[in-house]
């Protein structure tokens, strides 16, 4: 082993385990998240990738197991309270509201209220404020929206998706989970949404994005978290192994023992 | 954190006239003009139309309709519908009436009483809808049986009379110029410029947008979308009863067969107004406009003697048409 100091480690979750009845959706599954990256999460129907990320983000509870965020053991009931403690999930169904206005959406749950006695006795909301905030968030994710008082639906599939991103960026202090953001997007608005989840990671949050789009985890991911029956199969280095071979893992073609050791991510 | 605006062209902050997305003045238009229309025609139709007392006449009919309109779209707002309003006005108008007469007591604790009452029911119903999530349409369905059930039991199918004063102190009238103007009406326009302020102005407003738009999602930002549901049907459910109180103190009498028309005609009104029934858009202040719609219809139609089983045909035309106006303009926008 060489003494190449490791990127802190933000998320960590070690033998998780979910039933539902019968079946084990999580046997055993270990995690591990490090400050800025982008740690892709992938695996076959059924391989425990959706259970994993539901209990990350705090939408399950796992039956076992252990979850530390900075450290620190940690135990979600809901998704709120994950996102309180910083982490942020963008989910596969693009819109928030969409007949509300773009800064309506990225302050959804979270409005300012105006200074003074307008705010407290009134509860009246700083709009000027919502939206001159929503710009400056917006631009410095480089999202080239124009106002932020339109409504989200006349928005295209891809810069909707990138208010949604923005959004949680925005208000993330640890971890962005990002559940198939490009699956319902044409290539150029997918493109679109990868440049922008890079530019998240590159803020230094950690990033982790579930897809089934191949050429997509290759294009962006930093390490590749495979799961398979309800365990973490490996974790492999998209720089070191084609897509062919990662495949093969994730469909139990190839067992990971039988990769060269370079293949592996550390 | 200051919020850094980068000067280029392309970012400039457009911090006029949020949040209105620019469709909806459109979907405000709709209904003035409706309403200038329909004004027209009658104005051709009667030459008692177009005076003050008419006009007058007309704000203080609408009042009723127009209270329980404003309660009808916070619930159409989150894409649940209410049949039980109008039952439950005139259940709130038979409670209060009776416990004042019957029971003796203090008009003002008589008429929080009847509101109490009508709050219950409106917590029953988002009880139903938020727990064991039944649809709203069938709840308040029979919500709406149960309340006109309940008010004739009450009754013994009788008219209350003898009311204090108190009671009907929103029925009297003050003058502008030479027109008479009821406390009811200006007490309808104040709650609309509350609801109005409350929906646009707060994030318990907004967020009842936000529930109608996408529950699920709302939910997953971190909103309570069950709290929000449930305040709404509390709050729909107290506008009946002032709505009951308005009624009660126009008429001087609590009337056990009031608020049958009423139910389809706030149903109407709020639909008018460009509230979608598909919930999430709309504004409150177009329930007003609907409502002085089927306010000027009723009264034109009156006024050219048409028999009112005609008025009940018209309304019903009108929601159909309303309704498909919403659906049409709906499908314009995908």
């Amino acid at each position: 082993m060489t003494a190449v100091a490791q990127p802190r480690v933000v998320m960590k979750a070690t033998s998780l385990v979910k039933r539902y009845g019968q079946v084990t959706a999580l046997d055993g599954s270990d995690f591990e998240l490090r400050a800025g990256e982008i740690l892709a999460v992938i695996g076959d129907n059924g391989a425990g990738k959706s259970s994993l990320i539901k209990a990350l983000s705090g939408a399950t509870v796992p039956d076992s197991g252990e979850i530390q965020l900075d450290g620190v053991v940690t135990k979600f009931r809901s998704p709120i309270e994950a996102r309180r403690a910083g982490i942020e999930t963008v989910y596969q169904d693009l819109a928030v509201a969409p007949a509300m206005t773009i800064a309506e959406n990225l302050f959804l749950g979270r409005e300012i209220r105006r200074p003074g006695w307008r705010g407290s006795a009134l509860r009246m909301l700083d709009k000027r404020r919502m939206i001159e905030e929503s710009v400056a968030r917006l631009a410095e994710l480089k999202v080239g929206i124009r106002s932020m008082s339109q409504a989200l639906e006349t928005l295209s599939g891809g810069q909707r998706q990138c208010v949604a991103v923005a959004r949680a960026a925005a208000f993330a202090k640890h971890v962005v989970i990002m559940d198939e953001p490009t699956a319902a997007l044409g290539v150029k608005e997918g493109g679109m949404v990868l440049e922008l989840i890079r530019r998240v990671r590159d803020r230094g949050l950690a990033v982790v994005l579930i897809s089934h789009n191949m050429p997509h985890v290759f294009e962006v991911a930093d390490r590749i978290h495979v799961a398979r029956l309800g365990k973490r199969a490996t974790v492999l280095d998209p720089k070191k192994i084609g897509m062919s071979d990662t495949v093969a893992v994730m469909t139990g073609a190839l067992r990971p023992d039988d990769l060269p050791a370079e293949a592996l991510a550390h | 954190m200051t919020a850094v605006v980068p000067s280029s062209e392309a970012t400039k902050p457009d911090v006029g006239g949020f949040p209105w997305p620019a469709g909806l003045s459109v979907a405000v238009l709709g209904p003035v003009i409706a309403l200038a229309l329909a004004c027209a025609f009658f104005a051709t139709q009667s030459d008692h139309f177009l005076s003050g007392g008419n006009f007058s006449l007309i704000l203080q009919q609408v009042a009723v309709v127009g209270v329980i309109a404003i309660g009808q779209t916070l619930v159409i707002l989150t894409g649940g519908i209410d049949l039980s309003c109008g039952m439950l006005m005139a259940l709130g108008g038979i409670v209060m009436t009776r416990f004042a007469t019957t029971l003796g007591m203090p008009p003002l604790l008589a008429i929080l009483c009847g509101i109490g009452v009508t709050s219950l029911f409106g917590l029953v119903n988002g009880l139903l809808v938020t727990r064991i999530r039944l649809p709203s349409f069938i709840v308040t369905l029979g919500t709406m049986n149960i309340a006109f059930a309940a008010t004739q039991l009450y009754s013994g199918a009788q008219t209350v009379t003898d009311l204090p004063p108190l009671m009907t102190a929103l029925g009297d009238t003050f003058s502008i110029g030479a027109t008479q103007f009821a406390w009811g009406t200006v007490a309808m326009l104040v709650l609309y410029a509350l609801a109005w302020f409350v929906l646009r102005e707060t994030a318990a407003g907004r967020h009842v947008y936000a529930v109608g738009n996408n529950p699920e999602a709302t939910r997953l930002v971190g909103i309570a979308t069950q709290r929000v549901l449930l305040a709404v049907y509390v709050a729909a459910g107290a506008l009946y009863g002032v709505a009951s109180l308005l009624s009660v103190s126009r008429t001087g009498v609590g009337d056990p067969n009031a608020g049958q028309t009423d139910n389809l005609d706030a149903i109407t009104a709020v639909v008018l107004g460009g509230t979608s029934l598909f919930g999430g858009r709309g504004v409150v202040i177009g329930s007003l406009v609907g409502a002085l719609v089927v306010g000027v219809f009723r009264n034109g139609l009156t006024l050219m003697g048409v028999s009112s089983i005609y008025q009940v045909l018209v309304t019903g035309v009108l929601v159909i048409l309303a309704v498909t106006a919403d659906q049409l303009s709906r499908r314009g926008a995908r």
